[in-house]
């Protein structure tokens, strides 16, 4: 058993531990409110930006309408947009994003380069030894759209020069404070959902029929699509956002809970060596008087 | 017969409801849109969505955006947009001077800031005009023909 000293020293450095991820959860639960109040600010908007995106997509000959909704016939390389933190204490956030990236793509059929959004993602991708190609660290606590629409933009870029001809994004979605989920979202070539059609056909009991465009159609969509796909990456990353504060925020009570069970431990276990200790003092002070007598 | 209509901006959703017919500014000129229209896709000018909903007029400001028009549906999808009742004249009112300073202060070198500020000139300029035009308890008189142009 360790000493007296040691167990007080010991007591003190978990008390200290303690205090501050208390400190740090009350600031987590600070910024996830924000950053969920964010989220669901604009998240009217985007949904209904995919909804069109997809129901322009579902026109007829949609490969010769716009670049960016054709698919290639022959897929040579693809390419993920990663979005993780730029800290880590937040519990598995960033192990998880990472371990559901590394199931979806480390056997995909073909190469697959890398967009890292977070510094925590990149280092972790680095030393798995992936292809990166860009990195986007340091966001700000609190976006702007203009802060993130470089990273759509380089997407599309990478998709239009033939680099990739698969753009996939994969983010943590927020689905409450305690469930945070990993998914995957292809962003290029546009993906028809399932939903959509089933919209479409409610609607009009038929298949959509063509849109009249307005101004002329390469206009419009060289205009609306590079802007809806980039305003899908903003969406994730306000989702990442706020499932980052919210898995710090629950991994830092966590850790507030097992230090505090801790301390409780370690000083009935202290109780206990310092009693031990009277207790052999007395022993000595009887025995010696015993022993004078 | 009824349309249903969204008006939803980048950071709420500013109207829904069902209605007779939806004006929009389109960017090759102004459209009603009434129940049953062929499916449409449009971008915006800087104006006015007038909406009527049982002989009662409904107008919003927009500031760009795309509207997408479905047989039963308009969705407007509006870079920044606001009802015409809830514009706060006096706010509107100090940011175009902010605006217009800011804009002598800025040289034309800083293209992305200087265009920033141009745009949010702009659509002070526009709630101004439209709150005048549109509201009783506007104090000045009318400019009419100023609004649509928008700057």
């Amino acid at each position: 058993m360790s000493s007296a000293r040691e167990m007080r020293l010991r007591i003190g450095s978990v008390q200290n531990i303690a205090q501050v991820t208390r400190a740090l959860e009350a600031v987590s639960a600070s910024k996830v409110r924000k950053a969920i109040a964010a989220v669901e600010k604009t998240r009217p908007y985007a949904t209904k930006a995919w909804q069109v995106l997809t129901h322009v997509a579902g026109q007829p000959g949609r490969n010769s309408l716009h670049p960016l909704l054709a698919t290639r016939g022959e897929i040579r390389n693809a390419l993920v947009l990663m979005i993780s933190g730029d800290r880590g204490l937040a519990g598995a956030y960033n192990t998880n994003i990472l371990r559901y990236t590394a199931r979806n793509f480390d056997e995909y059929p073909v190469p697959v380069q890398y967009i890292a959004v977070g510094r925590k993602g990149r280092d972790l991708l680095i030393r798995r030894g992936k292809q990166l190609i860009a990195d986007f660290s340091d966001i700000p606590a609190a976006p702007s759209f203009m802060d993130i629409s470089a990273i759509g933009r380089l997407a599309v870029r990478e998709f239009l020069a033939g680099k990739a001809d698969e753009v996939h994004l994969v983010y943590t979605d927020f689905v409450t404070m305690l469930r945070q989920e990993p998914v995957t979202k292809k962003l290029l070539p546009l993906e028809l959902g399932v939903e959509h059609k089933h919209v479409m056909r409610d609607q009009q009991g038929a298949t959509a029929p063509a849109y009249i465009f307005e101004p002329a159609e390469q206009e419009l969509l060289d205009e609306i699509i590079p802007r809806f796909t980039a305003l899908q990456v903003y969406q994730a990353v306000l989702e990442a956002i706020a499932s980052e504060h919210a898995a710090r925020m629950v991994a830092m009570r966590n850790a507030t809970e097992n230090a505090v069970d801790l301390v409780a431990h370690l000083k009935l276990e202290y109780n206990k060596v310092r009693q031990q200790a009277i207790t052999n003092d007395i022993l000595d002070i009887v025995g010696g008087a015993e022993a004078l007598s | 017969m009824t349309i249903h209509c969204e008006i939803v901006s980048q950071d709420r959703i500013v109207f829904q409801g069902d209605v007779d017919i939806v004006v929009l500014p389109g960017t090759d000129g102004e459209m009603g849109i009434l129940p049953n229209h062929t499916p449409l896709l449009t971008t915006l000018n800087f104006g006015l969505i007038r909406v009527r909903q049982k002989g009662q007029e409904e107008v919003f400001t927009v500031a760009g955006g795309v509207a997408e028009v479905q047989p039963t549906i308009v969705t407007v999808l509006a870079d920044a947009a606001e009802n015409v009742a809830e514009i706060d004249v006096k706010r509107a009112e100090a940011a175009r001077e902010r605006a217009v300073k800011a804009m002598e202060e800025k040289s034309r070198d800083e293209q992305d800031s200087y265009l920033a500020i141009e745009a949010a000139l702009r659509r002070s300029n526009l709630r101004l005009d439209a709150a005048r035009r549109y509201r009783r308890s506007a104090q000045r008189p009318s400019r009419l023909g100023e609004t649509d142009k928008g700057d």
